[in-house]
């Protein structure tokens, strides 16, 4: 079955104006990590990670399991309370907010509200079974930015449709396959109007011929002008999208380079061990 | 054999024979509805952060599931009201004090129930819905709960049944529900056989409803679209015209 094209995904007449991901903004950074740190119990995970992802830029983060990459994701999402540090979504500090002089962490309801700014795809899809594609695509609508049922199934019927699953749109996600699950999970992040989206290994739990169309739309996000932070083992798809690339060991990022730069002549040890050892 | 079918059919078709059941039916459903509300609430919180809550939640299961339920009762419709004045009341009727009772009993085992039901939902469902910036309670209602349902129909359908027969304890606090009805013609009468067949035979009658019940809510909980459900009733046709 050949794929059907994907269409224009970010649309200001599907998302509304303005498109999140493509507003000017005066920040350097869409997204900021300042001195994470991150500990389980006696686990330091995440021991100081800095870095920045200017508007429109896609940042690859390659690392070694274990080294901290899904906890830094779940952290930016704010979906995992920090021990330290900040994270800035175009240049405001996120998941907290000051109270008597000192800074607090938000309470749920407003952590929330600024989660929905941010798209994240996880590795195992984490579509829900009890709804249809279209149903999955369409709740964040309805729950989250408060759309009737009909303008939410409207925007998502036709964010499925440029993400090539028009004909799937009433399945369950027992009758999709990988591939088009991770689409659909995708589109459900979409549909919100993130200003950034974080990917987390989004192939690694596919079949290898279902991997090729999920790096297809997200190569289109990227040619669209999506900022995307992409934890990913596709030294492919890093070379060819990844403004930069990310090495991350035992919590820390030892490597932040253009991928020219980091695949052609890695400046530390572990990251040239690292490329030697997955390609 | 001593077996009168003149006064079998006749113990079927007694207005207060109809209005035990009547009894029966009312209390297992109420029961039933507050024993779900109660151990929904000690099942979340038995999953609470806070160490003190759970506690207290888990205190409240083993008591429950050790105290026999017929004890439970009688301590509620006798010990209670001299304990607590509030139970004094007129309003602390039998059918009352046996709701309380069943409930709470209830509350334990559908508790440990939804505890199961939650720990079998992926983490990632929490996490996805928490990702799209959905606030705790909708995560609960618009994601968990669809989820667990579904889990905990088959276990809880049991619960339920068991429920409709733990009614019948309430007779022993003159709850004038199917089996004290049973009784109390069977004490002027004498035809036990009789009398406790056709109350057996209604017992028999409710559960089957109930199962009936059951399978429709089950089948709505199957999350496949219409075209697979077609094709594969299609198929199934298909497999028995094979068979033949
Ligand atoms: N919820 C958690 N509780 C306790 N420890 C955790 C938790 N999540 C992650 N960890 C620990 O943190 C460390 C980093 O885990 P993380 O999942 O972030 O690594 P990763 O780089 O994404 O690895 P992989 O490539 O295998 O996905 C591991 O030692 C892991 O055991
Ligand atoms: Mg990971």
């Amino acid at each position: 079955m050949s794929e059907p094209p994907l269409g224009h995904l970010l649309d200001a007449g599907l998302l509304g104006e303005p498109v999140a991901a493509a507003r000017e903004g005066t920040a350097e950074y869409v997204l900021e990590a300042i001195d994470l740190h991150k500990r389980y119990g006696h686990n330091d995970v995440l021991r100081g990670v800095t870095f920045g992802v200017h508007r429109g830029d896609v940042k690859a983060v390659l690392g070694p399991s274990g080294s901290g990459k899904s906890t830094m994701l779940r952290c930016l999402a704010l979906l995992e309370p920090i021990d330290a540090g900040e994270v800035r979504l175009e240049g405001r500090r996120i998941g907290v907010r000051e109270s008597g002089g000192r800074l607090v962490p938000l309470p749920e309801r407003a952590l929330a509200r600024e989660r929905s700014e941010i798209g994240m795809v996880f590795q195992r899809f984490n579509l829900f079974p009890h709804l249809t594609a279209l149903g999955n695509v369409m709740i964040g609508l309805t729950e989250v930015r408060g759309r009737s049922k009909a303008e939410a199934r409207e925007i998502a019927q036709t964010m499925i449709a440029r993400v090539g699953l028009a004909e799937r749109a009433s399945f369950y996600l027992g009758e999709l396959s990988g591939g088009q699950q991770q689409r659909v999970a995708i589109a459900r992040a979409l549909v919100m109007n993130p200003k950034v989206m974080l990917f987390d290994e989004p192939t690694s739990a596919l079949d290898p011929e279902l991997v090729g169309e999920v790096l297809a739309v997200m190569e289109e996000l990227a040619r669209e002008g999506m900022t995307m932070v992409v934890v990913t083992h596709e030294v492919g798809f890093a070379k060819r999208v990844a403004d930069r690339v990310i090495m991350m060991d035992g919590g820390a990022i030892i490597e932040d380079a253009p991928p020219a730069e980091f695949f052609g002549n890695p400046q530390h040890e572990r990251t040239r061990k690292f490329l030697e050892a997955v390609h | 054999m001593d077996f009168k079918p003149s006064v079998f059919f006749e113990a079927l078709t007694s207005p207060a024979f109809i209005d035990g059941v009547r009894v029966t039916i009312m209390l297992t459903v109420v029961a039933m509805a507050f024993g779900l509300a109660l151990g929904l609430l000690v099942a979340l919180l038995r999953a609470s952060p806070w160490a003190p809550l759970r506690a207290v939640a888990w205190g409240y299961i083993w008591v429950f599931r050790a105290i026999p339920a017929l004890v439970w009762l009688l301590f509620v419709w006798d010990a209670l009201p001299q304990l607590v004045p509030a139970f004094k009341g007129d309003w602390f009727s039998a059918f009352a004090a046996a709701t309380i009772a069943l409930a709470m009993n209830e509350a334990a085992y559908a508790a440990e129930v939804f505890r199961g039901g939650l720990l079998s939902i992926d983490e990632g469902q929490r996490l996805a819905a928490r990702a799209l910036g959905m606030p705790p309670s909708k995560v609960f209602t618009k994601v968990v709960a669809p989820q667990l349902i579904r889990v905990t129909i088959p276990p809880l359908s049991n619960d339920f049944i068991t429920m409709l027969k733990l009614t019948s304890l309430a007779s022993v606090i003159s709850l004038q529900e199917l089996l004290a009805r049973t009784q109390t013609l069977v004490a002027s009468t004498f035809r036990f056989v009789e009398y406790f067949s056709a109350a057996a035979i209604y017992y028999l009658v409710l559960v089957s409803i109930f199962m009936v019940i059951q399978a429709q809510l089950e089948r709505r909980f199957v999350w496949i679209s219409q075209q697979t459900a077609s094709t594969s009733a299609l198929s199934r046709v298909r497999q028995l015209a094979a068979l033949r």
